[in-house]
């Protein structure tokens, strides 16, 4: 994934800065409208399935003997020095809370929320749980099935407090990636923060202690190692560690 | 003179006709173009609603290494059942465009289904669709001819983007039918791969029916309408 970022950062780089230019006028504040022309048709895709889609359906969920092989890709170690999402301060903090068996690991919830807050694996595995056997579509092309055991980032934002000027929630991983996704699909019932996959710990490789599951977008968008949420009430790229930046649509519904 | 001046003469094509045809044509190769680049990234085709580089093809297409990934760490199995399901996780770096190539793909993807609406209500209301396309005799197009422009406007372009929208995540929550309609997420991408190779055969033949009848003769009449 590494490589695969940076390739396409250079081969997009060149084209988004000479539309970024021509597109100046345009307002960074809505997703995805901004900084290449191509952006024009997810934005329309975007929009296009907020009105005309009914809100917060529910992807299709499967039975236990649909569970298939899973692959998993991008960064799939934090502390391995020759992955993309590499970054030394994150990999030792990461190192030492994996040797603790993740118990002193916490998950904090800041931004437009009333009570910035931060969760233990146990605090989150105390509230309430749901299971769901999904399918995981890579923009790849390939998907698979696999069991998911979670609280729903709703009682996660509940708990915190959520104001009502939020908008997005910004997931930080402990792999560098910063993406985030609309309100609708925060508090959509299937959008958790997974602990576990297939009755087990969520394995290293698939993002542990804590993944995000969103079932109505890409897998891309089920970021891993998660460390912090942030709450904002305004759209933001986040600059080199969001997926804009690498060529990827922010919105990956389609 | 050739024998192609000696042909009847070829449709006076409307205003309408002749833009549409060009920002259609336009924006299905370049679906074609950009589809290709998305295959290229993981060109193994598979049948139902999974598959993936742990799990056996339909199809493998030779088309760069990638139809073949082996860097990956020793596999895991998740339980200690046999044959359980396994899990491994890819060391090798894979080509992959799919940045600008899917963004792009959809943005032809959309001006193509403006243009094929408007395309298809000023086809019906003009009864240009019934008194040119529909496979019929009479007129200046060959029953062959007629066949192939129904079949492909009709049935096979509409088919390529209902079998798109089966792959897309929000979508298919919304409309579960579109699954079982296809047999699930990777039939419709496979179905979606088939339906690319009859389009392009569709455009050579096409491409290659225009040359050989008289190229200048009906280019004029699609750009200048005559």
């Amino acid at each position: 994934m590494s490589q695969r970022f940076a390739t396409r950062r250079a081969v997009i780089k060149g084209l988004a800065s000479s539309a970024a230019a021509t597109l100046a006028g345009c307002s960074a504040s809505e997703p995805p409208t901004y900084g290449n022309v191509l952006r024009m048709g997810d934005w329309l895709t975007y929009n296009a399935h907020r009105l005309l889609l009914p809100r917060q359906s529910l992807a299709r969920e499967y039975d236990l003997r649909d569970i298939s092989a899973a692959p998993a890709i991008g960064t799939t170690d934090p502390t391995d020095p020759s992955q993309g999402g590499f970054m030394r301060e994150f990999a030792e903090d990461y190192a030492r809370l994996l040797s603790g068996g993740f118990a002193d690991w916490r998950l904090t919830v800041e931004g437009s929320v009333a009570k910035p807050s931060s969760f233990s694996l146990e605090d989150l595995q105390r509230m309430r749980s749901r299971t769901q056997i999904t399918r995981h579509a890579c923009e790849e092309g390939w998907s698979a099935i696999m069991q998911w055991t979670g609280v729903p980032l709703r009682a996660v934002l509940e708990a915190a407090g959520v104001r009502p000027d939020a908008r997005f929630v910004q997931f930080h991983c402990y792999d560098a990636f910063v993406d985030g996704i609309d309100m609708l699909d925060a508090l959509h019932p299937q959008t958790i923060l997974a602990y576990g996959m297939n009755g087990r710990d969520l394995p290293i490789a698939h993002g542990a202690p804590l993944r995000v599951r969103v079932e109505t977008q890409l897998g891309y968008k089920s970021m891993k190692f998660l460390r912090a949420l942030v709450v904002t009430s305004e759209f933001d790229d986040n600059g080199p560690y969001g997926q804009i930046q690498n060529g990827w649509s922010w919105y990956a519904g389609i | 003179m050739s024998a192609a001046s000696e042909l009847p003469s070829p449709q006076r094509h409307a205003l309408w006709v002749r833009v549409s045809h060009w920002i259609l044509a336009f924006s299905v190769l370049t679906l074609a173009y950009s589809g290709f680049y998305i295959l290229l990234v993981h060109p193994r085709l598979y049948w139902g609603e999974v598959g993936n580089d742990l799990t056996p093809a339909l199809l493998e297409l030779p088309l760069n290494d990638n139809h073949r990934p082996d860097a990956w760490q020793q596999t895991v199995t998740f339980d200690t059942l046999t044959n359980a399901p396994i899990s491994a996780s890819r060391t090798g770096d894979i080509f992959n465009e799919n940045g600008w190539a899917r963004s792009l793909h959809f943005l032809a993807g959309w001006i193509f289904v403006v243009a094929g609406a408007f395309y298809f209500a000023f086809g019906v209301v003009t009864r240009h669709v019934w008194r040119d396309l529909w496979p019929r005799r009479g007129g200046s197009y060959s029953l062959l001819q007629r066949w192939a422009y129904t079949s492909v406007a009709f049935v096979l372009l509409p088919f390529m983007v209902l079998a798109g929208l089966a792959m897309s995540p929000q979508v298919v929550a919304a409309f579960p039918v579109l699954l079982d309609a296809f047999g699930g997420h990777q039939s419709a991408r496979t179905l979606h791969f088939f339906g690319f190779v009859a389009i392009s055969a569709f455009a050579v033949g096409h491409v290659a029916m225009v040359v050989l009848t008289g190229f200048g003769r009906h280019m004029r009449a699609m750009i200048v309408g005559r």
